[in-house]
């Protein structure tokens, strides 16, 4: 369980650690091409250099040695043939050494040394050259090959007069005087021209590689801009359109495939748009239709309601069944025009057309105002409606009073109708950002389930029951779309038995949304017997 | 209040649907006051001018001529009190009555009573009409309130028996808040009715004649989520 809800949590910290990077890689197309071309370039790139580098670096080293052989085999043959002469192998050895010797140190690209096989019966010839070569420089191992008359190499290091060392190819070939001792010949090839060639066809590459990357990524720059403009673009232009700027429409340039894109846009605005236009277009004539239901319907209600009345009026004078008929006649009449009143009020907010008008309002007032006025409606059925729990400091909001009024005459209303002679008791609590007002009655409750049903239209709690409360079976759902139209609350509470309550919530500066509510919808009544 | 109060009184009723019109005529006759009918919106500032009426009930919806228009020209040829009768309880159509002019409104279907109410209310003659001379000032505004005259800076502002009672209601008490409600109660004499349009538009109406800038007022004052107050007596000595 703990381990189930620290892994997601570490998650969370790491992704917020990397955060920046990320987040970046994750929102821009650009960045991800650029980085992927960055990333597969640089790895083709150090293969291919490696590779060749290693090549050139190979052919060099056995173009070196070729040619190191072949001087040597020149060097050997000018060395037996003078040693052939028959002169005396003490001055033909030294004749041997200046032969040799001087191109070596005229071209600087080699130097020659004749070691005496046995160390005590002969001379070293060891050149004075840049080099510095010494006998002791020659690998034991080449000089065993080239005792045994064999004609070797050997890549070695020497140390310079200077201290430093330098890498350098020995052949050797064994020399045999007629007479006397054997010697050695070496040829020492410095190979530091090898390495210095080699060493700037690597910087080359290097430098050519870089220059590749840099190129690359500068393409892949310009292709990701040439793609993630139109794209952008598109974006902005849908999010723009879905901001209700219908007529947006993006560039379409050329035939390509962003071009397409372009116009299939255009093709899904415009016919977004016109379904829109449609849809308004059928909003607008509803509400002129109830508009105009409302004016001819109006009209001759009106008449017929002043006819009603005045024959009410007179109902005295008339044979009584004439007198009931002329009762029957307003009362209904009544009802009808509640029901008028009503059905417009839904199809307006049906048709959209319902328009909240805001303005700071004592919210404490109009409870007390709707309190007031249903006093006559609560003494004619013996209820008492509570307000003790209504604090008598002004309570500020930016509410519509015309329609918080509404819904709290219909609650009220509701209440006192449903409480069978019990205490309505009305409560207002208020915090920084929003007002509540609960309407709690004792009358037989709501069963389960009613609690959201009671705002249906035309829902009625009990079917079998007598309609004799004169309601249109309209006001609570009129009221909830009242509540909605503020951003508030309202919601119902009850059990059977137990009574009901309903609670208002609406938020005290208009158009802030409501998080929490100051008073609970649930019966306080227990909570306040067990304080 | 007795009925003799307003007897006699002329009403001119424009409206087109002629069994309303004649309803209207039958529950005005009953209250003894003698209605006059007029049926085309054309023709009603002609028929106003011939009738001279104490109070004129006002279709909002007329053919020929938009009762908007109507109530705009008799307005401006006099103060007469004009109670518009309308179809729509939307607050545009309402407040666009009131706007051009038109004291109060009654929206059908009504009832007899409700109508009756308020015409004589418009009618009746106003308690404050004492021959004692009255004289009240807020800010750079002077009111001779028996002389029905009210001046700022020297010129003499027109205003409808309506605008005056409200802006007289607001300075006797300097300083005191008046709530919508009380408002209503002292300057309309309704008790129950709890239409704060009604007052807030004759405010501004009454703030666009009276006011220097009408979006910064110093006579008919804003108390924020109350009411509205006089400014002070002496503004424009403190700012002159």
């Amino acid at each position: 369980m703990t381990e189930a809800a620290g892994a997601p949590r570490a998650r969370a910290g790491l992704i917020r650690a990397l955060g920046w990077p990320v987040r970046r890689w994750h929102r821009s197309l650009r960045v991800r091409v650029v980085t992927a071309t960055f990333a597969l370039a640089a790895v083709v790139l150090t293969v291919l250099g490696v590779v060749l580098s290693e090549q050139v670096g190979r052919s060099l080293v056995d173009a070196q040695r070729r040619q190191a052989l072949a001087e040597a085999d020149t060097g050997l043959a000018t060395a037996q043939k003078i040693l052939r002469s028959g002169t005396d192998p003490s001055t033909a050895l030294p004749q041997v050494d200046v032969a040799l010797n001087p191109i070596a140190s005229r071209a600087a690209t080699f130097e020659v040394l004749l070691l005496p096989t046995d160390p005590l019966h002969g001379t070293p010839y060891v050149p004075i050259g840049l080099l510095g070569v010494q006998a002791a420089d020659v690998p034991a191992s080449l000089r065993k090959q080239v005792v045994q008359q064999q004609e070797a190499y050997a890549y070695t290091d020497i140390t310079t007069p200077g201290g430093g060392t330098r890498s350098v190819l020995i052949v050797g070939a064994p020399l045999s005087p007629p007479s006397g001792t054997s010697y050695e010949m070496y040829y020492v090839f410095p190979l530091d021209q090898v390495q210095s060639t080699l060493g700037h066809i690597r910087t080359r590459l290097l430098e050519g590689a870089i220059a590749l990357v840099v190129l690359l990524m500068a393409v892949a720059v310009i292709v990701a801009r040439q793609v993630v403009t139109p794209v952008r673009l598109a974006a902005r232009t849908a999010s723009r359109f879905a901001a209700g700027q219908l007529a947006e429409r993006m560039d379409v340039r050329g035939g390509d495939d962003l071009a397409q894109l372009a116009t299939a846009f255009n093709e899904m605005a415009g016919a977004l748009q016109q379904q829109i236009a449609r849809l308004e277009d059928l909003s607008r004539v509803q509400r002129r239709f109830t508009a105009d239901v409302s004016h001819e319907l109006r009209t001759p209600l009106t008449t017929v309601r002043m006819a009603a009345d005045v024959l009410f009026d007179a109902r005295d004078s008339y044979p009584p069944a004439v007198a009931r008929s002329a009762e029957l006649l307003q009362s209904e009449l009544n009802r009808f025009e509640g029901l008028l009143a009503d059905l417009l009020e839904i199809s307006r907010y049906d048709a959209n057309a319902a328009v909240l008008e805001v303005e700071p309002v004592d919210v404490v007032e109009l409870v007390l105002g709707v309190v007031d006025g249903a006093a006559a409606l609560a003494a004619g059925r013996g209820v008492t409606l509570d307000v003790s729990d209504v604090p008598r400091t002004p309570v500020l909001a930016e509410v519509d009073p015309r329609r918080v009024s509404r819904i709290l005459r219909n609650l009220v209303t509701n209440a006192v109708e449903y409480s069978e002679g019990r205490p309505v008791e009305i409560a207002l609590r208020a915090d920084e950002a929003t007002v509540a007002v609960r309407v709690r009655d004792h009358g037989p409750g709501l069963r389960p389930g009613d609690a959201t049903r009671v705002f249906d239209r035309f829902w009625r709690a009990d079917p079998s029951r007598a309609r004799n409360t004169g309601g249109t079976g309209l006001g609570l759902s009129i009221a909830l779309e009242d509540a909605r139209l503020h951003g508030g609350w309202l919601g119902a509470w009850g059990r059977p038995g137990e009574g009901a309550a309903f609670r208002l919530v609406l938020p005290r500066t208009a158009g802030r949304p409501v998080l929490t509510a100051p008073l609970p919808l649930e019966d306080v009544l227990d909570v306040a017997g067990a304080r | 209040m007795t009925r003799s109060d307003t007897a006699g009184a002329k009403v001119l009723v424009v409206d087109d649907d002629p069994a309303l019109a004649e309803m209207l005529g039958i529950v005005l006759r009953a209250e003894g006051w003698t209605p006059a009918f007029v049926a085309d919106g054309a023709r009603a500032v002609a028929a106003f001018r011939d009738t001279h009426p104490d109070l004129v009930l006002l279709d909002l919806m007329l053919p020929g001529r938009d009762g908007i228009d109507v109530c705009r020209d008799i307005r401006a040829e006099s103060g007469v009190p004009i109670v518009v009768l309308t179809a729509r309880g939307d607050t545009t159509d309402v407040v666009r009555g009131l706007e051009t002019g038109a004291d109060d409104y009654v929206v059908k279907p009504f009832k007899p009573a409700e109508l009756v109410a308020r015409v004589r209310a418009r009618l009746r003659s106003r308690p404050d009409a004492s021959a004692e001379p009255e004289q009240l000032r807020i800010g750079p505004v002077e009111i001779d309130v028996p002389g029905h005259v009210v001046m700022r800076e020297g010129e003499q502002i027109a205003l409808t028996p309506l605008e005056f009672d409200l802006l007289v209601a607001l300075a006797r008490r300097p300083g005191a808040v008046f709530t919508r409600q009380v408002l209503l109660e002292q300057v309309w004499g309704y008790k129950h009715v709890a239409d704060t349009r009604l007052v807030n538009v004759h405010v501004q109406r009454l703030r666009a004649k009276v006011e220097r800038d009408p979006e910064h007022p110093e006579v008919v004052l804003t108390v924020r989520g109350v009411g509205y107050k006089a400014g002070p007596v002496g503004a424009a000595d403190a700012e002159g």
